[in-house]
């Protein structure tokens, strides 16, 4: 038995690492093809992305993109499970539902939806209609780990502060959500890796000024290249380093 | 006291507003107009409204169209049993036989892929399935395949990039499944002299029913409406519902046919869904 797990386990990990392990390897090829033969170890496809203005610049529209979008959602789906958890409100269920729901909902269909109203609407398309799509898909995230991190001893503290006298902003932002701050922390910083990696939506609900995955795409187009090798790799090593710094330190401190 | 209540009624309602308008303006009313849509027809490439069945006839009649979504739902059906035949045994060789302390490290490791770019994943698939690709390249180095197989642009190119993906995803679910299972079970049926084949088959695979039934939906939800993995690995060769859908909005212009081919796909995962909705817990994820 044990022997065997261990073989599976080796291959399973074999499988998971493969196309990884080949991306990053050849975005050192010095060639012009990302597949083997390796032909030796450079740095040139690196600078080549690093020095490609568009790339860049689609990058901060991404990170910009990221960060407000994700602060949004975070800062309403808090607010409406702080309501939905504290106050006896008619419909709960219903409410709670309607705010899940867009999880259920394939992005493509969320972008088809958003384009529809603001062609019909005659909203032009920019990075600000991909961040209301963001909006969109990360709120019931957001909504869901701030509902189910609220318990009974977080709301005995709120008690206690607003019978000294605290004012219900300063109940929220002095105790709730302090004390939320683990949950809080890994719900944003979800939803910047999901918007950060995001496709479907920003593709269809930007015009000029685009985000990573849609240059990404766009570089497809012209067939295998050590280049996009580089921005993958690149794109990975962001993506791990913000999951290790929230393991490291907010699901840590969430456990204590 | 009735005041009081009335107060913190009001206070709630306000509290809540805001993600309750948000979403009905943004999620609701997006669906409303793309479903108006859905009953336009073309004239020319002028969108015309009206309310006209004419783009469901098609959807559902043309066998083009209809292919698509047979594929979609073929390959949908194929990933999410294979995923889950390949992450269950992951989710338990990791919960059974390595050491807790290293469990999370483990998982970690097992899922750290996950975290790349989702349209960087799908190409580095096509690096290592192409034609002039690692494993193409491998097997012939190692004298096993004489020619390189077509393996990019092909349906089976589409299920590898998607099973990666989602092996992830349920070696997560079903691992958090298992290791919230009191040994007590297994222990209880092993005492009463059950093998340990029956104590796998008859007590702990039906406990983690419920984990494995909610990540096969999960799993089923994303992939039928995924257009990137099929679009980068499988090619123009067998197009699935989403490519369709993009194909008639890009190429033809026909917003109204896919906003009712959308509806089509939403209608798929609303009946998957009131299929299994007594089993799964989704907010349990």
């Amino acid at each position: 038995m044990k022997p065997l797990a261990w073989a599976y386990l080796a291959l399973a990990y074999v499988f998971i690492f493969l196309p990884v392990a080949v991306l990053v390897v050849f975005s050192f090829q010095d060639g012009r093809l990302p597949v083997p033969p390796l032909q030796g170890l450079s740095l040139r496809w690196y600078e080549k992305v690093l020095s490609d203005g568009d790339l860049m610049t689609a990058l901060g529209h991404s990170a910009l993109v990221a960060v407000i979008s994700s602060a949004l959602a975070l800062t309403l789906g808090f607010l409406a499970a702080h309501a939905l958890a504290r106050v006896h409100l008619p419909g709960s269920a219903v409410m709670r539902g309607l705010l899940i729901a867009p999880m259920t909902v394939s992005y493509l269909i969320i972008a088809l939806g958003l384009l529809a109203l603001f062609s019909q609407t005659g909203v032009r398309l920019s990075l600000w209609t991909a961040g209301i799509g963001h909006v969109v898909i990360n709120l019931p995230l957001c909504f869901a780990i701030s509902f189910a991190a609220m318990g009974d001893h977080q709301q005995a503290a709120e008690r206690a502060a607003r019978d000294l006298g605290a004012s219900e902003a300063q109940v929220l932002w002095h105790v709730s959500a302090p004390m939320l701050a683990p949950a809080l922390a890994a719900a944003f910083f979800l939803s910047v890796t999901f918007s950060w990696d995001e496709f479907i939506i920003a593709f269809l609900l930007t015009r000029f000024d685009v985000t990573l995955p849609v240059e990404i795409w766009s570089m497809l187009k012209s067939g295998l290249s050590p280049a996009t090798n580089a921005v993958g790799s690149l794109v990975f090593l962001v993506s791990v380093t913000l999951v290790v710094i929230l393991e490291l330190t907010t699901f840590r401190k969430g456990r204590a | 006291m009735a005041t009081l209540a009335a107060r913190e009624r009001r206070l709630g309602w306000g509290l809540i507003a805001p993600a309750l308008v948000w979403t009905a303006a943004f999620f609701l009313l997006p669906f409303a107009a793309m479903l108006a849509l859905s009953f336009a027809h073309m004239e020319g490439r002028a969108i015309v409204s009206g309310l006209s069945l004419d783009n469901y006839a098609r959807a559902l009649g043309d066998p083009t169209m209809l292919k698509a979504l047979v594929n979609s739902l073929e390959i949908t059906a194929i990933v999410t049993l294979v995923s889950v035949l390949l992450a269950w045994p992951l989710a338990a060789t990791i919960a059974w036989t390595i050491p807790p302390r290293l469990q999370r490290l483990a998982l970690l490791l097992a899922v750290l892929p996950f975290w790349t770019s989702y349209v960087v994943r799908s190409y580095s698939w096509l690096l290592v399935l192409g034609k002039n690709g690692v494993l193409n390249k491998a097997l012939i180095g190692a004298g096993l395949l004489g020619e390189p197989l077509q393996l990019a642009s092909t349906r089976s190119a589409t299920v590898i990039g998607f099973v990666h993906f989602f092996v992830m995803l349920l070696t997560l679910t079903i691992y958090a499944n298992l290791v919230q299972l009191s040994p007590n079970y297994a222990r209880a049926a092993a005492d009463l002299g059950a093998s340990r084949l029956r104590v796998l088959w008859h007590v702990i695979l039906p406990l983690t029913l419920p984990g494995i039934l909610t990540g096969a939906f999960l799993t089923f939800v994303l992939c039928i409406g995924d257009y990137i993995t099929p679009q980068i690995l499988g090619g123009n060769t067998e197009l699935t519902l989403p490519q369709l859908i993009m194909l008639q909005l890009q190429r033809s212009g026909n917003f109204p046919l896919a906003s009712a081919l959308s509806v089509v796909l939403m209608a798929v995962v609303t009946l998957a869904y009131a299929a299994v909705a007594r089993w799964i817990r989704l907010d349990r994820l």
